[in-house]
């Protein structure tokens, strides 16, 4: 075990925490809340195409693609320091962490090279073509259709839930290629570039009050054979490595720091009856207990780490870190309106509001993420067994999907 | 170069504790020496100590393997899943005093013994006032002919009733402790066993009168025994929380294995969500502590300056999981997890010791804000 950074790391720490405190953009807040703005989405773009030409994002990623060809100790740095250095967020996190590393893992040389540097660049934004009005944690059973015309699919159905629809410019997307095969077999991956004509987006307001994610319909959208990422018809594999990736991306602890950070700022100039509220001996518990446990999630991301150096399986770690820190995100915003007392009812529009108002939106958003990305019941299923190796509830004979669809798909 | 991760060498110590443990500290040994007047399974001791396993942290000059408190916390882990009984972590600390503090004649004297598995020792500094620091510390030390002189009463001393020699934290000045090994045959010693619900920790009272111990007796800076004791409770602190992470991670197996052949309606009732999701959530609040295990074991040996800061985390919140998943477990396992004679009670019971044992998690999640300085 050795926990010390190398020299040359450590240079490299140096230099991204002097060009972070000299680029960081100024009062822009933390959360990534209110992606409806499109003067917040331009300020997204312009803050994440100058993190790439600084060399500073997908570190990892082999120089080919845009990438540094960087190792994952320098990836980690940079996110410590975007921590540290307070920055705001990036709007293409969805292509780096998700499109990225299934592309890598499954896309044609002829995807990857066409799409990887572009989600750097942030000239690429990505969202994410899943659920469906009758499919959520039974992803499987989707049924927006792609037929195969010629070289072409034709896809026809609604996607819903989508976050960011209304301003990506592609979509990752799980169509069905066989209505008679067994609905884990007929599903294939697709890549949809947003302004293919028959796409239309309908925002959805969120309970936050943002429209944040959206309906998407397809009416008769073609999309060229070439976008097919994986082999036809077995898009349930690639899309088991996406919901991976995304559930390491939504485990992140880098949001979860900030947020801790923010809290403790707040604690401390915040008063109760008459003294900082960092001093009331119950608040003073609640914060060690959600510091104990954003540093044990920030510990045991390195010690993943180590494991992925060392290439080792990873098993169910993912589920744990997405379970976990989307529980502890929540419970830290729930703290913060706590610690804020009748502030804790003000909202961004009122303007007493204490650090604008973010708290209150957090706690609502952060309760979003305990559902997506999988809901907690599906990472406790996964957990219990794919990691513990416990029995599976008992299923009906699975039916084949067109069958389902025919009954009505009431599942 | 990060490396968060176990060498190899500490996995094979690991696994090799594993498998020793699962072969000779068997529940039925667990059982068995709860029944014992001092609750040390001797034979095990003479065998953990053949492997080194009691001299580990003991440097290679002084006859010892000169490994870490990492080293020693996956031992410990190991104890924990075995719900292991008798004074391994006691003694540990007394060995720490002597191998930070000790004197080349006290290292000489003591170190070989302590580390042969049948001299026992262990630290004695809990009050009445119940302070888990030095201000907690009133029994007097004064100097008399030829050494010191020891009056007063320590409570809650872990495995007291097993120890041959204690390492009493004694005020010797209004703002000054001195730690001083008292020997138990010393006239004026008295010890008594206090009952606990555990069956697998013994403590007891250990009562001064007026006891005289030589001047080399005292171990460490004279009214300077208030870092070296902090530092102490810090190790044990990392201790129990490393005994408490393998003792849930058993917990886990056990209920696993159980639901995987009991049946109820006609299924296993591991296929029940009900059950399953308390499963994962077990999973899902054991599992990534190891990591502030390990942290908290390295940072006492290699961060000064934060492993007071990592052993209060480890302890605090290893001790609420270990009680959190014992009880789970019994949940899961249903009546039959509330019997004497089915062995998760030794586990359930450990756990609620653990959690109290060198502080409970208010006193570290306290002690936590003031390192912050909130």
């Amino acid at each position: 075990m050795d926990l010390t950074y190398s020299p040359e790391e450590r240079a490299f720490q140096h230099e991204v925490r002097a060009w972070l405190r000299r680029n960081v953009p100024k009062r822009e807040p933390a959360g990534r809340l209110e992606y409806t703005d499109p003067a917040r989405i331009a300020r997204a773009k312009a803050w994440q195409r100058k993190l790439y030409e600084a060399g500073y994002l997908a570190l990892a990623w082999p120089k080919d693609y845009g990438g540094q060809g960087a190792d994952v100790i320098r990836q980690t740095i940079v996110n410590e320091e975007l921590v540290a250095g307070r920055a705001p967020p990036i709007n293409g996190m969805l292509g780096i962490q998700i499109v990225g590393p299934t592309l890598t893992g499954f896309g044609t040389e002829e995807q990857k090279r066409r799409h990887l540097p572009r989600i750097l660049t942030g000239e690429e934004i990505w969202c994410q073509g899943y659920s469906e009005p009758g499919s959520g944690s039974d992803l499987a059973s989707l049924r927006t259709r792609a037929e195969i015309v010629g070289d072409e699919f034709v896809v026809s159905g609604q996607k819903i839930w989508t976050s960011n629809a209304q301003y990506a410019d592609w979509m990752f997307c799980l169509v069905r290629t066989d209505p008679q095969a067994p609905k884990h077999r007929g599903i294939s991956y697709v890549l949809i570039d947003m302004k293919s004509p028959g796409i239309t987006v309908r925002p959805l307001v969120q309970m936050t009050g943002d429209a944040g994610f959206n309906e998407v319909f397809f009416d008769n959208v073609r999309v060229p054979r070439a976008n097919l990422v994986g082999r036809l018809h077995d898009g349930w594999t690639v899309a088991n490595a996406t919901l991976f990736h995304e559930r390491n991306m939504l485990a992140s602890t880098t949001r979860t720091q900030q947020s801790l950070d923010a809290l403790l700022r707040l604690a401390k100039t915040q008063r109760r009856s008459g003294a900082p509220a960092s001093k009331d001996p119950l608040v003073r518990q609640r914060l060690a207990d959600l510091t104990i446990r954003v540093e044990t999630m920030k510990l045991e991301a390195y010690r993943q780490l180590t494991d992925t150096l060392r290439k080792r399986p990873p098993g169910i770690a993912a589920s744990v870190n997405k379970l976990v820190t989307c529980e502890l995100n929540h419970d830290l915003a729930k703290a913060a309106m706590e610690v804020m007392g009748s502030y804790g009812w003000l909202s961004k529009k009122d303007r007493r509001a204490r650090d604008g108002g973010l708290w209150p939106l957090d706690y609502m958003f952060s309760l979003g993420l305990i559902i997506g990305g999988g809901t907690a019941q599906i990472q406790k299923n996964i957990i219990s067994e794919r990691g513990l190796g416990m029995p599976r509830e008992p299923r009906p004979e699975a039916p084949r999907a067109a069958a389902e669809a025919a009954s009505g798909g009431s599942r | 170069m990060i490396d968060f991760g176990l060498s190899e060498e500490q996995e094979a110590l690991q696994t090799s504790a594993r498998e020793l443990l699962a072969r000779e500290c068997t529940p039925a040994l667990v059982r068995e020496t709860a029944k014992s007047a001092d609750g040390v399974p001797r034979p095990l001791y003479r065998r953990m100590a053949e492997l080194g396993w009691t001299g580990l942290l003991v440097p290679e000059k002084d006859g010892g393997l000169g490994l870490g408190v990492l080293d020693l916390a996956l031992v410990l882990e190991e104890l924990g899943r075995a719900a292991a009984p008798g004074p391994f972590l006691a003694t540990q600390l007394a060995i720490a005093a002597l191998v930070r503090a000790g004197t080349a004649a006290q290292r000489q004297a003591w170190l070989p013994r302590l580390a042969s598995g049948e001299t026992f020792a262990t630290l004695a500094y809990l009050e009445e006032a119940d302070r888990h620091d030095a201000a907690g510390v009133a029994l007097r030390a004064r100097k008399a002919r030829g050494g010191w002189q020891l009056a007063g009463a320590k409570l809650f001393v872990l495995e007291a009733p097993a120890a041959d020699v204690f390492l009493v934290a004694a005020r010797t000045a209004p703002r000054g402790i001195s730690l001083f090994l008292v020997e138990r045959g010393l006239r004026g010693v008295r010890v008594t066993p206090q009952e606990t619900m555990d069956l697998t920790r013994r403590v007891g009272e250990l009562v001064l009168r007026d006891v005289v111990v030589p001047r080399d007796a005292l171990v460490g800076k004279e009214h300077g025994g208030g870092p070296l004791l902090a530092r102490l409770l810090d190790l044990a602190a990392v201790g129990i929380a490393a005994d408490s992470y393998g003792g849930a991670a058993r917990v886990i197996e056990m209920a696993v294995e159980y639901s995987q052949v009991r049946e109820q309606f006609g299924r296993k009732i591991g296929s029940f969500q009900a059950v399953k999701h308390i499963a994962a959530e077990m999973v899902a609040d054991v599992a990534p502590s190891r990591s502030l295990v390990w942290w908290a074991a390295y940072a006492a040996d290699h961060r000064p300056r934060e492993a007071a800061r990592a052993a209060a985390m480890a302890k605090a919140s290893l001790g609420e999981i270990y009680r959190r998943t014992a009880r789970r477990s019994v949940e899961i396992h249903g009546g039959i997890g509330f019997t004497w004679e089915h062995d998760l009670h030794l586990w359930f019971k450990r756990a609620h010791l653990n959690e109290l044992l060198f502080g409970d998690p208010p006193y570290h999640r306290e002690r936590l804000a003031t390192l912050d300085g909130w």
